[in-house]
């Protein structure tokens, strides 16, 4: 065959032959908005929720946590409703995963409280003796780091002021350091007493954990 | 042309490197495998089980499997054009850079500095690091193409020049993101459009770096190998353009049943299916290339390498099309199952490829013959068991998670929680580590016999 003695031609055409299927199956749904499906109901994390989504991929949960409910019986009599792309209009990056090593989280927020998570994440054997989750307690002691905050907040395009931002991590400590809030004896259990009075990055990660599937639930309960 | 004018150190630099991250990613392995039965090994948040799992896939795909790529495709390369490498500083200069970078991104990925996007979770700066040197690699491959003095341009360069073209292609689509600070970034797409873009990078940088490159090895190491021509030049055109042709249409088939729209699914499905024809194209024109000559799979250790390791390529590429089919798919996705089917793949196929062609190759460019032909034997043995167990029981556990997670009550109600679903498998997790084990032990045996080779004094003249 002609080709395979003229490299220039050979590397044009190895080039248009992928190009094919790039265009048809990623280049075109790229480009239709139908594949960027939004809800009224479904809205952007908040500032600390953001926080904690990143500690979520900085501790790589996706590797053994899914974010995708499929439309099978067992999965929606185990997880809840089956997922929808509007719920993931704010997921940059995406967080589906590709194994359950742990369960599917896409609604898990508001199935447990927080005194929950916080036991779970300190030590997930005490509350699954046989889980072979990582404990995560140190988390606890690492201060949250809001110093980019804001500008994370710009790059994912959800619109927030520099002072809406400042005022939703004021909102979120506030929350949590007050006396009625109704998971601090676990919260202050977990954390060390240096941190109790200020966010901590497991804070950070179940407030993000809560979030999950609950815009979802306004959204199926309008439907 | 003289065979010492040939550039074969920095083949021998790429050869060292691959068996470096070949240890390096196998151990990170072994460790995440026995923390999957114990935790407790979870001992820092350096070797957490999230961290320490992207090690391990990022220093085998791209530490191990990369390097033996650019080993093995300098030599085809000077071999089948029979030219000199054009720039072997640039060579050089990629192979510093390339062994910096894999450093930077075991230790990056350990602090946590992790884009999540699988196989492409290296930050923004070692993003455009891995972009230089793969241009550098191209700059080489487009420079001895056209000096060349072999006017036919043999299959093997075929593949290699596919490999080039698309890897670049989705390396810069999958990374675009916006930095945030120089250890994080946020991609520039969200959500569903997302998932998909994720997929056809993922997908297709298994397709060229595991399946094209290797295939060029087998191809070029399996005649040499045995001294017998490819079976079929017509049958290696078709499957070849077959297989970049419909590579690229499948990424999908790793997000059935998800929110993606079902017509990407669909197709993708449909093009995984056609799949099969031009990948077992391949196998038959590997088989029939020892067709009268089935004696070499025994009196020839190098043939079994390749002719095994072709198997497995075939089983994993009728398999794989075959789970993503919907019903195949709610059963086994998200299982040990896709685990079992990757190890195959990776610990079958391209690694024996790969064992194959440096056994063959290390004794050429360094003069010196192999230290231990029994070795090599022992070597191929531990790590084809070590490969059959694990892959075997993570199939078991699939199969055996994916019934108890769909098990229903008579009354409708689920029988199994979650957690009774993955305590039954931790048996099996023993068995997988105790696998690896055998395995690691064959990849130093491996390891051992090249450094003695190389080690080797120069056989004398004449002898």
């Amino acid at each position: 065959m002609g080709i395979s003695s003229k490299p220039a031609l050979f590397v044009l055409l190895s080039a248009l032959v992928v190009m094919v299927g790039t265009v048809v199956t990623m280049f075109l749904p790229l480009l239709m908005s139908s594949n960027r499906p939004v809800s009224r109901y479904v809205k952007p994390y908040t500032a600390v929720e953001l926080e904690g989504r990143d500690i979520y991929i900085r501790e790589g949960c996706n590797n053994c946590h899914t974010q995708t409910v499929r439309p099978l019986m067992t999965e929606v009599l185990r997880y809840g409703p089956y997922s929808k792309g509007e719920e993931y209009a704010y997921d940059r990056p995406f967080l589906w995963g590709s194994r359950r090593i742990g369960p599917d989280l896409n609604r898990e927020g508001g199935k447990y409280p927080d005194a929950w998570h916080y036991r779970h994440l300190q030590r997930p054997q005490s509350l699954s003796r046989l889980s072979i989750m990582p404990p995560f307690g140190w988390l606890a002691a690492n201060r949250l780091d809001t110093a980019n905050t804001f500008r994370k907040t710009v790059i994912q395009g959800f619109g927030y002021s520099r002072r809406q931002v400042m005022e939703q991590i004021a909102g979120d400590r506030a929350r949590l350091t007050d006396p009625g809030y109704d998971s601090k004896a676990m919260r202050d259990q977990v954390t060390p007493p240096e941190r109790l009075g200020g966010l901590t990055e497991m804070d950070a990660l179940v407030a993000y954990l809560q979030k999950l599937g609950r815009d979802v639930k306004s959204m199926e309960a309008a439907q | 042309m003289d065979d010492s004018t040939y550039e074969y150190r920095i083949i021998k630099g790429f050869a060292y490197s691959a068996l470096f991250w070949l240890i390096i990613g196998l151990t990170a392995g072994l460790w995440i495998s026995f923390e999957m039965f114990e935790p407790a090994a979870n001992l820092t948040p350096w070797l957490s089980f999230g961290r320490l799992r992207v090690v391990h896939t990022n220093m085998l795909t791209f530490g191990f499997a990369l390097s033996a790529i650019f080993a093995t495709a300098y030599y085809m390369l000077q071999r089948l054009t029979r030219a000199t490498l054009p720039f072997p500083r640039l060579a050089r200069a990629q192979l510093y850079l390339f062994n910096t970078t894999m450093i930077l991104a075991a230790a990056s990925l350990m602090a946590g500095m992790n884009s999540s996007r699988e196989y492409a979770e290296l930050e923004w700066p070692l993003d455009i690091l891995v972009l230089i040197f793969w241009a550098m690699f191209a700059v080489n491959l487009f420079a001895i193409l056209i000096r060349r003095r072999e006017k036919q341009m043999f299959i093997s360069l075929w593949y290699l020049i596919a490999t080039t073209v698309t890897i670049t292609m989705l390396h810069i689509v999958n990374n675009l993101e916006v930095p945030v600070t120089l250890f994080k970034s946020y991609t520039v797409y969200a959500g569903v459009v997302d998932a998909n873009i994720q997929w056809w990078y993922g997908h297709n940088l298994i397709g060229f770096i595991f399946t094209m490159p290797i295939l060029a090895m087998l191809h070029f190491f399996l005649p040499k190998s045995t001294g017998l021509p490819i079976y079929s030049h017509r049958l290696s055109i078709v499957s070849f353009w077959s297989l970049i042709f419909a590579y690229l249409w499948t990424g999908a088939h790793h997000l059935i049943l998800t929110p993606i729209p079902e017509w990407i699914q669909t197709v993708a499905l449909a093009f995984s299916i056609f799949l099969i024809a031009p990948s077992w194209g391949v196998v038959i024109n590997a088989y029939y290339t020892l067709k009268g000559n089935g004696e070499q799979i025994q009196t020839n250790y190098l043939a079994k390498f390749f002719i095994f390791g072709v198997t497995f390529y075939g089983l994993q590429t009728l398999q794989g099309p075959l789970q993503g089919l919907r019903t195949f798919n709610a059963f086994f996705h998200f299982s040990d199952w896709v685990i079992g089917h990757v190890h195959m793949g990776a610990m079958g196929w391209v690694t024996m490829i790969i064992s194959g062609s440096f056994y063959y190759m290390i004794p050429k460019i360094t003069g010196k013959e192999l230290y231990s032909i029994r070795l090599a034997d022992i070597h191929f043995w531990l790590i084809l068991a070590g490969q059959l167990v694990l892959t075997i029981v993570m199939w078991a556990g699939g199969i055996r998670q994916g019934a108890m997670l769909k098990a229903i009550n008579p009354d409708g109600s689920l029988t199994y929680g979650f957690l009774d679903t993955l305590t039954t498998l931790y048996p099996i997790y023993r068995l997988r580590f105790l696998a690896g084990a055998i395995y690691f032990a064959g990849i130093l045996l491996f390891v051992w016999n090249i450094i003695r080779t190389v080690s080797r004094k120069p056989a004398a003249a004449g002898a």
